[in-house]
């Protein structure tokens, strides 16, 4: 790869990566130590507190991540590799922002309906299928989850406004 | 012998031919998602187990563990054919299988690796059935001291044996614990590290975060990869696999090490990954075409598959014996008997006999089924690999989703599920192993209480886990792996001078 190019496809280090990552693991092992400390995680006459384990599950936490985040910041040798190159990260949003939405749209129009609409989509925007191909796999897929689930194992899925209108 | 008259009674329950069809259809759905790329052992199971809560638990763990037999076969479809490794442990498979396979050999390479996998499942299925009753019987004397122990030096050994950093993989583990332990404490029934949140009092299921971490982080991995499934096409008929099969009993003093070193690493919670990649590298040096390794040898295709499906069969033995799962599948299998209302541990084995054996004995069709399936319907599974990832990769989300959501009908799960898949994308670049994690918060309840249990036997003197020999050298044990990183960097230090000296050789 050539210099400019890697330039372009650069996003943060890996070294960025992990920092920010023990950075978190330890707000997380502060969260858990405060919480189980205000219920308790101390000795108490009949045994240990409901907070004894987890304070110390979070102490751990916090030593680990504390390890990690100074091995990253005092290394004489950081790991400057790039975390994911810029196109790479296109084609992971590409997927990612779609099923976010797609799980936005189950808690308001069902699973069914949503699961057809999400297929649809990802087949035209990503795939550039045609619709006569597009419509059988959208329908197809959902229609044969009803039949498996609703009608053959009686589990329900979450439905919306058309399964009602249907009878369902 | 008592172990031979227990397995006849154990393939009595699976006369019931139910339970020969749920077999097929958990091997055929298991072969199908050890192919796609995004589903595997852990999740695919976890998706499927709502499904088997109607079903006896019999039928249901007959059909959830050949999902598991099937899933380890069908990674190796995807390595050879493609060089895409559909499961973790069959990466090692790739690096003799593919070459072969563009050579024209892609029929034998299946053949030595189908043949390869049930070769490392039998050996460990004899050695489940014959060291799972003595085992149990032996633990059946174990306190929640010792019970407490056996956990430890199962999470040590994470620590001493994994390739990734110590300090990432405590810092995993702990997480799951965290997790694990919040809703509502077993013992006190205080609610603990819920904020408020009404959501948060259920906590979080360990089901919705294995398909989370395994599916859709999986898919976003693949996703970057930038898939373009470019396939060698096989044809496998009788000639092809008896050609094989003659070349094979040459290889039985690999098989054998091959076979070791998988129980081994799938009894400690190695699991299969490394399990394969040992088995390679040690038939690499101890081959005599070891050079040729890498350009399309079958001794490379069988050994890694020897040792891979010996580990991911082994993993059950732990968790048959000791209710502690060998690998993240195993776990969700574990999950699901506790779901059915069994506990598992040395207990199963006397009050569940049915249950253990049936089970036992479906390992033994189910691998030889298993293999009579893959090697008749390779050029199907072939063909939903030239799926376009477009079309595949939506429809493995909507699956995914109805398995987050359909584990306690909640719809929260899924979203849950999507955090959790972009946790382990990032957990995954960053050399977090999420094998601990999702072990942790398995066991992170039972652990919890066999080390309250213990506590409150001995006033809240850890004393107690050195009070009589076999709890104190578990422990040690445990504490010398979990030390492990820095004992080795001590000796290394150490004989500083005789490494390098050795090195120069």
């Amino acid at each position: 790869m050539d210099p400019q190019n890697a330039a372009h496809e650069h996003t943060v280090t890996r070294r960025t990566m992990d920092i920010v990552v023990a950075l978190l693991f330890m707000g997380l092992a502060g969260l858990v130590m405060a919480d189980s400390w205000r219920i308790g995680a101390r000795w108490a006459s009949d045994g240990p507190q409901a907070g004894y384990f987890p304070f110390y599950v979070g102490l751990i936490m916090m030593v680990a991540s504390v390890t990690t985040l100074l091995q990253n910041l005092l290394t004489r040798h950081p790991d400057r590799a790039n975390f994911v190159d810029r196109s790479q990260f296109r084609s992971v949003l590409q997927v990612l922002v779609p099923t976010i939405a797609y799980v936005v749209l189950i808690a308001f129009i069902g699973l069914y309906v949503a699961s057809a609409i999400f297929i649809a989509f990802f087949m035209w925007w990503l795939g550039k299928y045609k619709p006569l191909l597009i419509v059988p796999v959208a329908i197809g897929v959902p229609l044969v989850l009803f039949v498996m689930f609703e009608v053959w194992f009686l589990v329900p899925l979450p439905k919306g406004p058309l399964e009602t209108a249907l009878g369902y | 012998m008592e172990a031979l008259s227990s397995l006849i009674a154990g393939f009595g329950v699976l006369a019931d031919p139910m339970n020969i069809v749920y077999m097929f259809v958990g091997i055929m759905l298991g072969v199908l998602i050890g192919v796609l790329p995004g589903l595997g052992g852990a999740n695919g199971v976890a998706i499927l187990l709502p499904l088997t809560f109607a079903m006896s638990p019999v039928s249901a763990i007959i059909m959830l563990s050949s999902i598991y037999w099937g899933a380890l076969f069908g990674g190796a479809i995807t390595s050879i054919l493609f060089n895409i490794p559909g499961e973790p442990w069959s990466v090692a498979t790739t690096f003799d299988g593919h070459p072969m396979a563009q050579k024209g050999k892609a029929g034998e390479a299946l053949t030595a690796a189908f043949t390869g996998s049930f070769i490392g499942a039998f050996f460990a299925v004899v050695l489940i059935t014959f060291m799972a009753p003595i085992i149990a019987k032996f633990a059946l004397k174990f306190g929640p001291a010792e019970f407490f122990a056996v956990y430890l030096l199962t999470f040590c050994s994470f620590v001493g044996m994994g390739k990734e950093p110590p300090a990432k993989v405590l810092a995993v583990m702990a997480l799951g614990f965290a997790l694990a332990a919040v809703g509502i404490d077993t013992v006190t029934g205080q609610l603990r590290m819920t904020f408020g949140s009404v959501e948060l009092l259920r906590g979080f299921d360990f089901l919705v975060a294995v398909i989370g971490l395994f599916g859709v982080g999986e898919i976003l991995l693949t996703m970057e990869e930038g898939l373009a499934f470019k396939g060698k096409s096989a044809a496998i008929n009788m000639r092809v696999v008896l050609h094989t099969w003659k070349q094979l009993p040459k290889f039985w003093l690999g098989c054998l090490r091959s076979a070791v070193v998988g129980c081994w690493m799938g009894i400690t919670p190695g699991g299969a990954t490394p399990a394969s990649f040992m088995s390679y590298g040690l038939a690499k040096r101890f081959s005599k075409r070891g050079n040729e390794f890498g350009k399309g040898e079958l001794e490379g295709v069988v050994m890694p598959e020897v040792g891979a499906h010996a580990a991911g069969t082994a993993a059950l033995l732990p968790m048959l014996t000791l209710g502690i799962p060998g690998s993240p599948t195993a776990a969700v299998l574990l999950g699901g008997l506790l779901i059915w209302g069994l506990q598992p541990g040395p207990l199963l084995f006397v009050e569940q006999k049915d249950f253990v054996w049936g089970l036992i004995a479906s390992i033994y069709l189910g691998n030889i089924a298993g293999l009579l399936v893959v090697l008749t319907t390779v050029p199907l599974f072939a063909a939903i690999l030239r799926v376009p990832f477009s079309v595949i990769a939506p429809i493995i989300l909507v699956v995914c989703a109805v398995g987050a959501y359909t584990v306690h009908n909640a719809t929260m799960d899924i979203a849950v599920m999507l955090v959790f898949g972009v946790i382990g994308y990032v957990f995954k670049k960053l050399d977090y192993p999420l094998a601990p994690l999702v072990l942790a918060l398995v066991l992170g309840d039972m652990a919890e209480s066999s080390f309250r249990q213990a506590m409150l036997v001995s006033q809240g003197n850890l004393g107690i886990f050195w009070s009589n020999p076999l709890v104190g050298s578990i422990v040690t044990l445990a504490l010398v792996m979990l030390f492990w990183p820095l004992i080795s960097a001590g000796i290394q230090r150490l004989r500083g001078g005789g490494a390098k000296h050795a090195a120069a050789e």
